[in-house]
């Protein structure tokens, strides 16, 4: 029988959501998950919310209770540092759940001198980052996960709560067979008239296995203290992270690039040495003034070394440079403040054989994407768009630019009827920036439009606001309207006008907030 | 040796009636001197791997050669729907294109016309370097629409005319440029479908108008660009397809004859 140390910490989703910030430490909170509540702050346990109730329930016993939804990667994510702690000072750590780690107990007890010793050593290591930990020492993690959760936090035990060797048959005895956490034995176990655990061991084990099958004679084993499950230690991930503190701060582009360079290297080689590739990377870049830029990048297939310099580069070129040709500056322009540390990291990884080129070269799309590339780290990243259609209702809507490699974020789908929309043939030439134009009727008077949606007259001619010639209107249709989002700030009001030149082009002109704009030509 | 191919050029130009003076006469042979000049050229081609690109029918027969040449530059007179229906053909048939220099590019009207999207690159803004940008992208693309910005040398256009013909990509041009295979332009358009202040623009008949490097007569061609469905339709096929057929035969008896 192996002795095991089981670390418990109550509440943990209840704290983890706490320390995300999603509610005040203290107040009354109940974690909930598929309307149950999964955890729930002390407070809220004063006033009767306990795991396993609904909801409504749980909100009508504490009416100021704070809902706040089970996120298990939240409780991942802060309990990982913990385990780090823990990791520090013994090996073979099992992480049961977030909140609840089994470990086996000989070698720790060894080395400080005693169980007791021990159990004191790891909860002081954890002291500052977690105050309510609880510990329990028992033969198999069945009987110590019990004795931690059934250990008092009196000052006499501090949590603590040890079960001698050999005794954990006894110490099992008077729990309820529901802590065996198999809810239909439980329940058939009382009919029975068996209800402790002490009850259920003293039945004879081939019996149990004949009636129960394999499921109940483990736990039958369980409830005699015969618990042979092993502790499986969790391998620790492997540390793909890389960080490069730079020490004298540097404060330019080219020389940041030049220091990340052979951290890009290392990443790509350890990498390589379990057989993945990265194929989005995260940076986090901090200046000397603690603020940090944090940006995932993503790969169309996956990051060698000099691509990932590249993305440093843009990070840190930021939006200054991302449009318009690279200039001389650009060997040295000042950031605004120097760079002490730049962090990358894998963000998602793949299986190295998925992205080898074949034997006789890759498919035609890696060319294009190598040429692509190169016109990406002569231009930025933002230089080089593939267009997406969007659902919408004015023009700018209805296309999406998104940078080669990233994937489009927060499309409008397409398939909605979108009314108000203009109907084909779509203009083929959309100006970026709209044109001021003024539109006239046949005396020259400026055409605006009435409360009715009616011109004020028929157009003649439109011209350039800049100044120009005026171009006399042949036909024209319109004014179709367009009032979008009124409810919110966002709020448009246009009206659109398609018209014909005396050249034979169409253009469409839009009327917002007074004044005309030429937004497209059908050229 | 000229006799027998005569005849289809004779057949192309209108009837001579003999009334005529000289001086329209003159003009008639001179042209049919460019039509033979051409056709020797055609014969006599310096390179032999002049493959074509695949290019929408409506348009192909007005190109020299009968489409898009790979490795070719084509010049275009500034019209986006242009741009549109010569990239058409080479995107359905799975080629990638670019479009540089041209921030207005309508990507709607792009793909209502039929130009896959997935295999569509913009780069709105090459600044200076569009020349760069253009060698670059040529690497790896079938088909680059470039609007240039600064002048470039005469070296440097020859640098990018050596790539393409290398890398067997097309350059469509908006604007003049120095060697171009043809010259493409939009010279009449007429939208149908507005009113005086009703209607909407359903459809527009454009003439495009193709001049040769070799010089001799442009040859143009009326099309819906886009008809009411947003294809691209030739109105007047009838004709073209009897001067098609006609040259056709002429390149053959000339061919029979050089062989023979």
């Amino acid at each position: 029988m192996q002795r095991t140390l089981v670390l418990w910490l109550p509440d943990w989703p209840v704290t983890a959501a706490v320390r995300e910030g999603l509610a005040p430490a203290g107040a009354a909170l109940a974690v909930i998950s598929a309307n149950r509540v999964i955890a729930c702050s002390a407070a809220a346990r004063a006033e009767g919310v306990r795991a396993g109730q609904r909801r409504r329930e749980a909100q009508s016993l504490c009416p100021a209770l704070q809902i706040v939804p089970f996120d298990e990667g939240r409780d991942h994510r802060l309990f990982a540092p913990l385990i780090d702690i823990v990791e520090g000072l013994v090996a073979g750590v099992q992480v049961v759940r977030p909140g609840l780690i089994a470990l086996a107990a000989r070698g720790p007890a060894r080395y400080y001198g005693g169980e007791k010793a021990a159990a004191l050593a790891l909860r002081g290591a954890l002291a500052p980052e977690a105050d309510d930990v609880r510990i329990g020492i028992a033969d198999g993690p069945f009987a110590a996960e019990l004795a931690a959760r059934t250990a008092a936090t009196t000052a006499a035990e501090q949590g603590l709560r040890i079960v001698p060797a050999a005794a954990s048959g006894p110490f099992l005895a008077p729990f309820s067979v529901s802590t065996l956490g198999d809810p239909g034995l439980a329940t058939l176990l009382g009919r029975l008239g068996v209800r402790t655990l002490g009850d259920f061991a003293a039945l004879p084990a081939a019996a149990v296995r004949e009636r129960f099958g394999a499921a109940g004679a483990h736990r039958h084993a369980l409830a005699g203290a015969a618990d042979a499950t092993p502790i499986v230690p969790r391998t620790p991930p492997p540390d793909l992270e890389r960080v490069l503190e730079l020490e004298p701060p540097l404060d330019r582009v080219d020389q940041v690039a030049f220091a990340v360079r052979q951290l890009a290297d290392e990443l790509v080689e350890a990498l390589t040495a379990r057989l993945l590739v990265a194929t989005a990377i995260r940076i986090v870049v901090r200046d000397e003034h603690g603020i940090e830029s944090d940006r995932a990048w993503l790969h169309p297939r996956s990051f060698r070394a000099s691509e990932i310099v590249d993305r440093v580069r843009w990070q840190l070129s930021g939006e200054t440079r991302t449009m318009g040709a690279r200039s001389d500056a650009d060997r040295g322009p000042g950031l605004r403040a120097a760079v002490t540390r730049v962090r990358i990291a894998p963000e998602s990884v793949d299986d190295l054989a998925h992205h080898e080129p074949g034997l006789w070269g890759g498919p035609p799309d890696e060319r294009v994407h190598h040429a692509l590339s190169r016109v990406q780290s002569m231009l930025g990243h933002e230089a080089v768009l593939t267009p997406r259609r969007t659902g919408g209702r004015t023009l700018a809507d209805r296309a999406l630019l998104v940078p080669w490699g990233d994937r489009a974020a927060g499309t409008r789908p397409l398939e909605r009827p979108w009314p108000g929309a203009l109907p084909q043939p779509a203009p083929s030439t959309v100006f970026p920036t709209r044109h001021p134009v003024s539109v006239v009727d046949g005396e020259g008077a400026a055409i605006g439009i009435d409360e009715r949606m009616r011109l004020s007259a028929a157009p003649a001619a439109f011209a350039p606001g800049a100044g120009g010639a005026a171009r006399p209107i042949r036909s024209w249709a319109g004014p179709w309207p367009l009032d979008e989002q009124w409810w919110s700030i966002r709020r448009r009001r246009l009206h659109r006008l398609q018209v014909v030149d005396a050249a034979g082009v169409a253009w469409l002109l839009v009327l917002e907030g007074g004044s005309w704009w030429a937004e497209a030509r059908y050229d | 040796m000229f006799d027998h191919g005569e005849v289809p050029a004779l057949a192309l130009s209108p009837v001579v009636d003999p009334a005529v003076d000289s001086r329209s006469a003159r003009i008639e042979a001179l042209e049919t001197v460019h039509e033979l000049q051409a056709r020797i050229d055609a014969l006599q081609r310096t390179r032999l791997d002049t493959r074509l690109m695949p290019t929408h029918e409506a348009i192909a027969d007005l190109l020299p050669g009968g489409g898009l040449r790979e490795g070719a530059v084509y010049a275009l007179s500034p019209s986006s729907a242009l741009v549109m229906a010569l990239l058409v053909g080479p995107s359905q048939a799975g080629s990638w294109c670019a479009v540089i220099g041209m921030p207005e590019f309508g990507v709607e009207a792009a793909e209502g016309m039929g130009i896959d999207l997935d295999r569509l690159v913009l780069v709105p803004h090459p600044g200076d370097a569009w020349l760069t940008v253009a060698a670059a992208i040529a690497d790896a693309v079938g088909v680059v629409v470039v609007r240039p910005g600064r002048a470039a040398s005469d070296a440097a256009v020859a640098k990018l005319a050596g790539r393409l013909r290398e890398r067997g990509a097309t350059l469509l041009v908006l604007g003049p440029w120095p060697q171009a295979e043809a010259m493409i332009s939009v010279t009449e358009s007429r939208w149908a479908g507005l009113g005086e202040g009703h209607g909407l623009l359903s459809e527009r008949e454009v003439t495009l108008t193709v001049t040769t490097k070799q010089g001799g007569r442009p040859r143009s061609g009326r099309l819906l660009l886009p008809d009411a469905e947003l294809g691209i339709r030739r109105l007047d096929r009838g004709a073209a397809a009897d001067r098609a057929r006609d040259r056709w035969q002429g390149v053959e008896t000339a061919t029979v004859r050089r062989v023979g």
